[in-house]
């Protein structure tokens, strides 16, 4: 088990790293799921002995990883930039890490070759990297990754720079893999939501510089446990509404008042705020808003509207284009809202999941 | 402009430059065979039929009548300048990848001020050099011989090579490095394995600079020898006299521009074949 303790990191000034603890278990491939700078990056390198940490701990079953190079730790990366020895063949780049590790050449290149042909690149032993497309530089990164063996693999997302297509194919190529693979401790940094929850048998939600929460998939997406959780892991941006709550009176900004029977339950008085997904908005309803701006994307329909100085989202499963500047009336499924309270904390979780 | 009459400028462009190169050494070449009838006898190119070739400017360059024999300071040259810039280079190459790759701090110093402090020893006239470089020669008692004309010219190579290998340790990507620590390579394996078989053709150009100053210095090659170690630019010098042997002259000039065009032929394909392509896109 791979454990990280109050890590701190900070470079130049800036909080990298802010108080981490979270462990990764074996055989679990965790996604770690963050807007940019959200210290994804910088948890892999550190885990990696790339950085060094300001305080805190990493520990691979026991054994304290901060005094040991990044040359003396057992683990592998895969970075976003294709990084492969220019001035070696594909067959070498694989075969150099078992080379460096004390293996005999011969061996290390059969072992590269049966690689090779795990992630379809057979073919191409001979070439040198710089001679393949970019989806293939990559492949060869992941082959010299995973040859090794090692008991942590950081992918730090290594499809980013990839066509959409590829970066399907590829994924799925990774994770059929990585099944076989069976007892390694598999980190995955992604800024998708959609790919992390889809991957990951757990998800690791980071936020600036801190992990805002971690768990298994479903479980994060449906119970976010902050406004900052349910920020990242909610792809359109889950709708953020301001509620008063005093006797017998919800007022919600930008709504005015609303029936105290529609959160479906009851909150003491105070401040919270409701966390509203985008499909739990609906065309049609008494609120007239202004539509600013519609995006198709394969089958669903993103609408982007203002209500009285209220930006919301809105998703519909359809294909639709609604006139720029129009007024349109929606309703919004409050019941299904989560609420957090002042401090940003989940307190309720809605009626429906979905 | 249609395609016809751009390509005609091209070509003529082109011409007019190759001719700007090239006349000169010709003219060199042509005067080599000349005797003092044929310098004198106005712009001609063609022997036999414009004047009458001659091999005395080349017997010269062999300790012929008038001439100096220059094979030895020929090889001298070959010694000093091959030895100068190989150590220049391995000297040159280890310290840049340092102020490339790590952080040094000493007071106000950093890395920029570092490699700055090695070439601004370039920017100082050789004169202000030759004082100190001859009473230290003359301490170490190196003074004219060829290990202490190597040493002063590593101390003048060396902030070129290093100058050259900094800004290309500086775009080779640092993630190569890290790469390679992570497939179990310690910082000085890395260098050897992964970052100096990626270099060459910063090496190259390096190498190619400090051949190019070497072997053309005349300065250093003449304050520091007397006449037991002796120099090519200088033994060139040597051959003028009262009259202006300019046959021995133009036959010395084409031996000492041989190597380097031989060398920009060789380096130049080596240059095109592009580097780091496939480290990092």
């Amino acid at each position: 088990m791979l454990e990280v303790t109050s890590l701190k990191l900070s470079d130049a000034g800036e909080t990298c790293l802010d108080d981490v603890t979270i462990r990764f278990e074996p055989g679990q491939l965790a996604t770690v799921l963050g807007r940019t700078l959200a210290g994804k990056t910088s948890l892999m390198r550190a885990i990696a002995g790339l950085v060094r940490p300001d305080a805190g701990t990493i520990t691979l079953d026991g054994t304290d990883w901060l005094p040991l190079a990044p040359w003396q730790r057992p683990v592998a990366m895969v970075t976003q930039q294709f990084i492969n020895y220019p001035h070696l063949s594909v067959l070498d780049n694989v075969a150099f890490p078992l080379v460096r590790h004390g293996l005999a050449r011969g061996e290390a290149r059969e072992r590269a070759r049966e690689m090779l042909g795990r992630v379809g690149l057979a073919d191409f032993a001979d070439r040198r990297p710089g001679r393949l497309s970019g989806g293939q530089q990559q492949r060869v990164a992941i082959a010299r990754a995973l040859v090794k063996k090692a008991p942590v693999l950081l992918l730090d997302e290594p499809f980013v720079n990839l066509d959409y297509k590829l970066r399907e194919g590829l994924r799925e190529e990774l994770i059929e893999i990585l099944r076989r693979e069976t007892g390694t401790i598999v980190i995955y940094a992604s800024t998708d939501p959609r790919e992390a929850l889809q991957m990951g048998d757990r998800v690791v939600l980071m936020s600036e510089g801190g992990v805002v929460q971690a768990g298994p998939p479903r479980e994060v997406y449906a119970a976010p446990a902050s406004v900052a959780a349910a920020g990242v892991v909610s792809d359109p941006p889950i709708n953020l509404l301001s509620l008063d709550v005093a006797p017998g009176r919800l007022t919600v900004a930008g709504l005015g008042e609303i029936a105290p029977a529609a959160l479906g339950r009851s909150l003491a008085p105070g401040h919270y705020t409701l966390g509203l997904r985008a499909h739990d908005l609906r065309l049609g309803g008494p609120y007239k808003t202004r539509v600013a701006l519609t995006e198709v994307s394969g089958s669903e329909t993103v609408t982007h509207l203002t209500l009285a100085g209220l930006n919301l989202v809105m998703l519909e499963r359809i294909v639709t284009l609604h006139a720029l500047g129009a007024t349109i009336g929606v309703s919004l499924d409050l019941g299904k809202a989560r609420v957090f309270d002042a401090a940003g904390n989940l307190v309720a979780n809605g009626t429906a999941h979905g | 402009m249609n395609r016809t009459t751009y390509l005609a400028l091209k070509y003529l462009a082109v011409l007019v430059w190759s001719a700007f190169v090239v006349l000169p050494f010709l003219w060199m070449l042509t005067t080599s065979f000349k005797t003092a009838n044929g310098v004198t006898g106005g712009a001609t190119w063609v022997p036999w039929l414009q004047y009458e070739p001659s091999m005395a400017g080349w017997k010269s360059l062999f300790g012929g009548p008038g001439g100096i024999n220059i094979v030895r300071p020929y090889i001298n040259s070959v010694v000093v300048t091959l030895s100068a810039s190989a150590l220049s280079l391995a000297l040159g190459t280890l310290a840049a990848y340092g102020l490339s790759r790590f952080t040094f701090r000493a007071g106000p110093i950093r890395n920029g001020d570092i490699t700055f402090f090695f070439i601004s020893q370039r920017i100082m006239p050789p004169i202000v050099l030759a004082i100190p470089f001859f009473l230290m020669l003359k301490t170490l008692g190196l003074l004219d011989t060829l290990p202490g004309l190597i040493l002063v010219y590593v101390a003048l190579l060396l902030p070129i090579a290093v100058w050259v290998m900094v800004d290309f340790f500086n775009s080779v990507p640092r993630g190569l490095d890290e790469m390679a620590w992570m497939d179990g390579c310690t910082p000085i394996i890395t260098f050897f394995r992964v970052i100096l078989p990626n270099a060459v053709p910063g090496l190259v150009v390096a190498g190619m600079f400090c051949i190019i100053f070497g072997w053309n210095d005349f300065f250093f090659a003449f304050t520091l020898t007397f006449t037991k170690t002796q120099l090519l630019p200088v033994s060139i010098v040597a051959l003028n006299s009262s009259v202006t042997p300019w046959w021995a002259l133009s036959a010395a000039a084409m031996v000492s521009v041989a190597p380097l065009a031989v060398l920009a032929f060789v380096v130049e394909r080596f240059l095109s074949r592009g580097g780091l392509a496939g480290a990092v896109r």
